[in-house]
Order: structure tokens, then C-alpha cells, then sequence
């Protein structure tokens, strides 16, 4: 289904660090972007730093699109963001939209 | 005695070592639980041992003792400075005890059991002083225990069935602003184990428009599979331990330690115990026994959980401390690390007899001497293979031979130790403040070393005290701080051990040293002396400087008795002083009294051995210094001896002589001999009384051919040399003024 939207969605692209440093420019960035787009496409490769910060923000954007049940994916990553989402289990939040945390269940 | 009791007054020895040692560090201060824990314990295992081996007067002694230190342990009586100077008085009691035992009484002696009585009645003189206070503290006591005996109940749920470690932590808002970064600690916990299942848990993010970017809102759930203790596990997260919430549960937790989790975290319970499931650490059978238990327990045993629901953070801290109570014993382990850690290397210790060792050191000995015998035949008989095989064979004597010896080395630390309680002591009756500092207590020597040395050092020691040290009025107006100082160090140097004794007080003076020799006979009025012979003559026999003369030093017997002690143990003193700075004894010891490596000389028929770590080099005495006591090496001056002369040996001289160049401290001279012989494992055989008198000559030992070869005393030859060089010299000085 998302394939089809392809040209519908929006890409934007990262091209600072998703660090402490520039979180807060971060999070603007793609809070607007998502506020702006039904699809967003994310492209992460030339990212080449992430830390704490840069991880709660992608989880920030994640679950807004999806309480607005928008359409967020990443499209690219860079080793440094695909280690990072690794490390804390969190591929399967990012990569199946379907999922649904507990807390939303109960 | 029995062999059990001799054992148990050994052990016993060394507690009262223990006991001292952490009463000295109360005395300066010391407040860590973990001191009185380890002065308890000492008192404790000598009561205990004392009960099985059935030395009832120590039992009863050690019983008052213990109940003593037990109060101090609970808080209820304050150790104070007059209560530690009556422990210490205590423990001196308690070694008289073993003495007495030791030599064969059973401690019931009228004068020692009236000491203990007295002591006795000192002790519950002061535990009813204090047992006003001490109500007070009992019923601290009871609640504590009610409310870990409502704990216990509390975990008393089955044990998950599952090896791996939880924990659960949440992040402190503040954490990345004050630039740390979680994913940098739980990658770091990498380094202790395999993270096993991590989930993440961002429910306290808010939403978008107020989620700060710069706060942390993160939570992580983790399965850890690891070997560490929970104190490792705690330090990876030490830098940020203030401002996180974090729960370590052990492997094989109980399930109600979950459900105080569970009810602890900041989420809903049931997505708590879905994170839980999801996990693993949880099993969903379990978690639903788990969560009706609390539904079942929550109005019998309300106490926890609705204080942590009125005050979450209040609950917070008793529930951390009530998980650290509930695994007792790893937590018990980890507080007590060190103490554990040490009880662990005395496990590893196995008590040997001395005199088992000494024989085994004989063994190996004549073991040497053989094998030196069977490579000599086997050199002359030419034959490669059994050449061979017999150097295999040395190479592994001369190993056992070293591990042999090995055995016997102990630290030194323990002896320095002593004098701690020495400089107390002493420091106190003088009305001076003296401190002592330790260095170098590792360094080991051997046992028979150790135990000699103790009588020397001691005199050294109070010599700096009393002698050494000025009283505190002198040392301000000197510009000196008014504590004095006295350090103890000890390091090994070219297979001697070097003790140095050393305080900070006003040094030796010579003149008053000098006038004292003149006064005492020792010396004609108006001889001259080098600065050095002066120092020296505090260790002639019958010399005392001090004015007036107290209990502790200045008997006149202390520094020769020093000089003779360390002298029979094959070593040297020397004394260096800077006036009003301070002086320093150095003893140096050889490291072993029973088998060296030595170097084989030859003078015309007879073999002499010189310890292989004095000798320098060897080279040809050149032609132009054969008729003198010197020579030039290398631009230095080297005095000489032959060995031809100074032991009479006759016959021709050869043709060409060699030099040996040893080395005994500062101190370099040449050994003139006739042949190199080469390397040789030297077992020492003393000589018997007779040859005591001997200059030069420290032992004998046996060769391979079975002839006897004498061992070269190389102190005594480079003093001789050093002597003679300068007897010749101011001779050569004195020569051309007489022409003038």
C-alpha cells in the first residue's frame, strides 16, 4: 500500500548529526515536517551520529504519526542510526506500523 | 601443649594482630562499620577457637571482650578514646595469656588472672554505664528486626525459575543535559555480560509539543546475562546512580522481589508486567500468580505498598533497600568485598611447620651439591647425551631450588605493622606525637630473616623515638611540624633486602658522640676520625648519648647489640644523619641464609666462592698494579685485595692474576685471585663456632668433587680494601710534606 504512495510522500532527509546538540532544531524539523505530510519518508543515511537524544526523537515522530495515523517510515540508515536502533530493540517499533503498545490497549 | 592448641595460638596471634590494627584505626578516626565489623569477628574467632580447644581462661576473658565490642558494633556504646586505650590493654592481656599458655601454663596464673579480673571489671564498668543509653538503642534494634522479618516473609514466594539478571532502569530528566549519555552506560555494561533482551520504555515521554528535546524520558527493561556481582553491575551505572531510578534483581529472584518492581515503576502495572513477559523475565502464568498474590496480599500487608503509592519516592528508597535486604547474601558479599576478598586469600593459605620446610630447604641443598657432582662426572667423561642430560637436570634443581626457597619468603609488611602499636605506645608515654609511616611492606624475605629482624628493628625504632624525634616545643621552634615522623621502608636490592629506618628529628651530633667515646674510654683524647667513624661509634659496645636516661632507650646496649644481630644474619648497618634534619639506619640483609648462586675463584689449590650478585666484572690485573693496594679502572680508583696474601696461601704467584670487581652496597672493590672457575649453586654450611672470629670468611659449602670451597665474606673484603686504600693513601699524602 505504501509502495503505490511512493510519489505521494514527502522525503526529507537529515543532514546534521541527531544528536544533544541540535535535538531541539531536530525535533522541529520533523515535528513540521510530519505536521505537513501524510507520508513522510525519513532518509537517515548521512546521519552519522545518534545518541540518546537523536533515538527518543525518531521514537517521539514514530508515535506521533502514529497517534495521528500518519504514515512515517525511514528509508535509509546509516550504520551509526541501524546499530543505535538495534541496540535498543526498537526495529520492530519502527518497521511494523502496526503495532500497538500496551499502554494504548488497556 | 597439644598440636591443636599450638595452632590455635598461632591463629590466635594473628587476630589480636587484627584486633590492634583496626582498634589503631578507630583511635585516628575511623568510623567505617566495616572496622568494628572486623574487630568483632577477631574477638569472636578467638572466643570460639579458645571454647574447642578448651582454654577456658581466655574463653572467659574473650567472652567479657566480645560482649563489649558486640555493644559498640550495635551503636549502643561510643568508642571513645579511654575505651580503645582499655581494648588495646585488652589485647596486650589477651597475648599474655597465650604466652602463658604457650609456655605451658594455662593462663590460671594468680598475677595474670588478676590483670584479666581487673580488666574484667574495667570492661562491665563500662557496659553499665551506658546500659541507660542503652534501652534506647534495643528498641531501635526491634523494629529493625520486625521489619526484616516482615521482609523475609514478604520474598518468601518460589524463586523464578531463570539465570539471568533484571534491571530495570529509568533515566533522570536531567541526565543528557548534564552531557551523559545512556546508551554509552548500557554499552558499557557489554563489558560484563550479554545483554539477553532490552526492551525500551518511553511511556513518560509526553506529548509532542511539551517533550523537551534536551530531557531524558527513557526507561530500559534488561535481561543481562552475566558472571558479575551486583556491585559491578551498579558501578557501570555509578556516574549516574543519583539520577536514575534503578533496580538490579539477581538471577533466580523471587516473584514477589517482581511484583515490588512491578508496583515500583512509574508504568501501569499490567504493561509492566507485559514488558516483563515480553522479555522474559517473566513467564505469563507467573505473572498472573503474581499480581493476584498482590491483590490477595495488599490489605494483610499494606505497609509498602500504600506508602509507595502516597509517596512514590519515599516508597522509592524503601523498596531499593528492601531488594537489597532480600538477597541477602549476594549483597552481603558485595558490601563486604574486601573482607571477603581477603578471607579468601587466607583460604588459599595452608600452614605449613617450619622445621618441614627447613628440611625440605636441606634437601634441595644436598640435592645441588649432588647434581653438581653428577655434571662434573659427566663433563669428564665426555659423552654429549649424558652432558646433556645433566644440565636438564641442574637447569630443574636450580628451579626447585629457587621455589624451594620461595616458600620460605614472607612480607615484611606484617612486622612493620607491629610498630605501629610500638609508636602509639611509646609516642604516648614520651607526651610526643609521632606518626609512622609504612613503605615498601611488600617486599618479602625469609622467614628466619623476619623473625631475627624483629629485635633490631625494635631498637632502631625506639631509638627514633627517644632519641630521634625532639619534643614538640623544639620541633615548632626548629620550623619543623610539631608531629614527628618515622617511616619504615624495605626494598630489594640485588639480592639483599634493604630496611630503612628513618625519622625526621634533630640527627646525630658528632661532637657530642665524640666527646661522649673520649669520656667513656673507647677512643684516646685527640684522635682523629672521619665524620663516618664517628657516626659509627654509637654502635660500640657500652656507648650512650642520651642525658637522661628513660625506660625505653639508653641502656647503652641497644645500637651494638643492633650491629651484632644484624651481623649474624650475614648483613650490615649504616647510619647516614644531616643534622637537624634527621637520620636514617639502613640494614642490609642477604635475602636467604641457606643456598646462593656463587662464583668459583681458585687461588693455587684452594677454591673460594664470592655470592654471584656482589660480583661486578672480572678482568686481568693490569702489571703496573701488582705491587699496590689499587688500580685504575676505568678512571676510578678500585682498592684491591689478594686473596693470596690475606689468607697466607703459599706458593708461587702465577703468571698472570685476575681481579674480580664486588660490589657491597656504595662500595666497590676488587678480589685478586689466580683462576676463574665460573658459576656454582652455593648451599651454605656455616662454620662451626670456632672460625667465628674468621675475617672474611661467611661460610663454606661443598663441591661437586667433594672438596670444601670457602665462601667469601664481601662486606667484610671491600671494608678492608676501603681501609687499606686509605691507610696507603694519606701515607702517599703524608710522605712528601715529611720531605719538605
Amino acid at each position: 500500500m505504501t509502495r503505490d504512495t511512493n510519489k505521494d510522500a514527502a522525503r526529507i532527509a537529515l543532514e546534521q548529526d541527531l544528536t544533544i546538540y541540535n535535538a531541539g532544531a531536530v525535533k522541529k524539523l520533523l515535528l513540521d515536517a510530519l505536521a505537513a505530510n501524510h507520508m513522510l519518508e525519513i532518509d537517515l543515511s548521512r546521519v552519522a551520529e545518534i545518541d540518546t537524544a537523536g533515538i527518543q526523537l525518531l521514537i517521539l515522530a514514530k508515535r506521533e504519526s502514529l497517534r495521528q495515523k500518519r504514515s512515517l517510515r525511514i528509508v535509509a540508515h546509516s550504520p551509526a542510526v541501524h546499530d543505535a536502533i538495534d541496540f535498543f530493540d526498537l526495529a520492530s517499533y519502527f518497521g511494523d506500523p502496526l503495532l500497538i503498545p500496551a499502554q494504548e490497549a488497556a | 601443649m597439644s598440636e591443636i592448641q599450638a595452632i590455635f595460638i598461632q591463629e590466635a596471634r594473628d587476630q589480636i594482630a587484627e584486633l590492634e590494627t583496626g582498634l589503631m584505626k578507630m583511635e585516628k578516626g575511623d568510623r567505617d562499620p566495616e572496622t568494628v565489623n572486623a574487630i568483632f569477628r577477631a574477638a569472636h574467632t578467638i572466643k570460639g577457637g579458645s571454647g574447642v580447644v578448651e582454654l577456658s581462661a581466655i574463653e572467659a576473658f574473650t567472652h567479657t571482650l566480645e560482649n563489649t565490642l558486640d555493644r559498640v558494633r550495635n551503636g549502643e556504646l561510643g568508642l571513645d578514646a579511654p575505651l580503645i586505650a582499655l581494648l588495646l590493654t585488652c589485647c596486650d592481656h589477651l597475648a599474655n595469656l597465650l604466652d602463658a599458655t604457650e609456655q605451658g601454663g594455662s593462663g590460671e596464673q594468680a598475677e595474670i588472672r588478676s590483670a584479666g579480673d581487673d580488666l574484667g571489671r574495667q570492661l562491665m564498668a563500662r557496659l553499665d554505664a551506658n546500659d541507660a543509653g542503652a534501652d534506647k538503642a534495643e528498641r531501635i534494634t526491634s523494629v529493625v528486626e520486625a521489619a526484616g522479618a516482615s521482609e523475609r516473609e514478604a520474598c518468601d514466594a518460589g524463586a523464578i525459575a531463570d539465570d539471568t539478571w533484571h534491571i530495570s532502569v529509568r533515566f533522570g530528566r536531567d541526565v543528557l543535559r548534564n552531557g551523559m549519555d545512556p546508551i554509552a552506560f548500557l554499552r558499557y555494561l557489554l563489558t560484563l555480560g550479554e545483554i539477553a533482551h532490552i526492551t525500551t520504555v518511553f511511556d513518560a515521554m509526553p506529548d509532542a509539543q511539551e517533550m523537551e528535546p534536551e530531557s531524558c524520558y527513557l526507561g530500559f527493561e534488561i535481561r543481562f546475562r552475566s558472571h558479575a556481582d551486583k556491585a559491578a553491575i551498579e558501578r557501570v551505572f555509578e556516574f549516574v546512580r543519583s539520577d536514575c531510578e534503578l533496580h538490579i534483581l539477581p538471577p533466580h529472584s523471587k516473584l514477589a522481589e517482581f511484583l515490588c518492581l512491578i508496583a515500583e515503576l512509574p508504568e501501569d502495572d499490567m504493561r509492566v508486567g507485559e514488558i516483563l513477559v515480553k522479555s522474559g523475565a517473566l513467564t505469563q502464568d507467573e505473572l498472573e500468580s503474581a499480581l493476584h498474590r498482590q491483590e490477595g496480599s495488599k490489605p494483610a500487608a499494606p505497609a509498602g505498598v500504600e506508602s509507595a503509592a502516597v509517596a512514590p519516592k519515599l516508597g522509592a528508597i524503601l523498596v531499593e533497600q528492601r531488594a537489597v535486604q532480600s538477597e541477602i547474601v549476594e549483597a552481603a558479599v558485595v558490601k563486604q568485598a574486601q573482607s571477603s576478598e581477603k578471607r579468601a586469600a587466607e583460604a588459599r593459605l595452608i600452614r605449613v611447620q617450619a622445621d618441614k620446610l627447613d628440611q625440605l630447604i636441606d634437601l634441595v641443598g644436598e640435592l645441588v651439591i649432588a647434581g653438581a657432582s653428577a655434571g662434573l662426572l659427566a663433563q669428564k667423561s665426555g659423552e654429549t647425551a649424558l652432558v646433556e642430560t645433566t644440565s636438564v637436570l641442574s637447569r630443574l634443581v636450580e628451579n626447585i631450588r629457587d621455589a624451594a626457597l620461595q616458600l620460605r619468603m614472607v612480607q615484611i609488611g606484617e612486622t612493620f605493622n607491629r610498630f605501629n602499636r610500638v609508636i602509639r605506645d611509646v609516642a604516648k608515654e614520651l607526651n610526643k606525637e609521632i606518626e609512622l609511616v609504612i613503605t615498601g611492606g611488600e617486599t618479602d624475605l625469609d622467614k628466619s630473616v623476619v623473625e631475627k629482624i624483629g629485635d633490631p628493628l625494635m631498637h632502631l625504632v625506639r631509638n627514633a623515638i627517644g632519641h630521634g624525634i625532639e619534643p614538640a616545643d623544639v620541633r615548632v621552634a626548629a620550623g619543623k611540624p610539631a608531629k614527628g615522623c618515622v617511616t619504615l621502608n624495605a626494598f630489594h636490592d640485588s639480592r639483599s633486602i634493604v630496611i630503612e629506618v628513618s625519622d625526621d628529628g634533630g640527627g646525630l651530633k658528632r661532637e657530642r658522640i665524640l666527646a661522649k667515646a673520649v669520656e667513656k674510654g673507647l677512643l684516646p683524647a685527640g684522635a682523629t676520625l672521619s665524620e663516618q667513624e664517628i657516626i659509627n661509634l654509637i654502635f660500640e659496645a657500652g656507648f650512650s648519648t642520651v642525658n637522661q636516661v628513660s625506660n625505653l632507650s639508653g641502656r647503652g646496649v641497644g645500637m651494638d647489640v643492633v650491629r651484632r644481630n644484624v651481623q649474624a644474619l650475614r648483613g650490615n648497618v649504616e647510619v647516614h644523619t644531616d643534622p637537624g634534619r634527621g637520620s636514617r639506619f639502613t640494614i642490609r640483609l642477604p635475602l636467604t641464609l641457606a643456598i646462593i648462586d656463587g662464583f668459583l675463584v681458585g687461588v693455587e689449590r684452594a677454591s673460594f666462592v664470592i655470592p654471584l650478585d656482589m660480583v661486578v666484572e672480572c678482568l686481568e690485573l693490569p702489571a703496573d698494579a701488582a705491587d699496590r693496594h689499587y688500580l685504575n679502572l676505568r678512571g676510578e680508583v678500585l682498592p684491591f685485595v689478594r686473596l693470596r696474601e690475606l689468607f697466607e696461601v703459599a706458593g708461587e704467584y702465577p703468571r698472570r692474576e685476575n681481579v674480580v670487581v664486588i660490589r657491597s652496597g656504595a662500595h666497590q672493590a676488587g678480589v685478586v685471585v689466580d683462576q676463574l672457575l665460573g658459576e656454582f649453586q652455593t648451599v651454605i654450611k656455616p662454620l662451626s663456632g670456632l672460625f667465628r672470629n674468621l675475617r672474611g670468611i661467611g661460610g663454606s659449602t661443598i663441591l661437586g668433587t667433594g672438596e670444601v670451597a670457602l665462601i667469601l665474606d664481601v662486606q667484610a673484603l671491600t671494608q678492608l680494601a676501603a681501609r687499606r686504600e686509605t691507610e696507603s693513601r694519606s701515607v702517599s699524602a703524608s710522605a712528601p710534606a715529611a720531605f719538605r
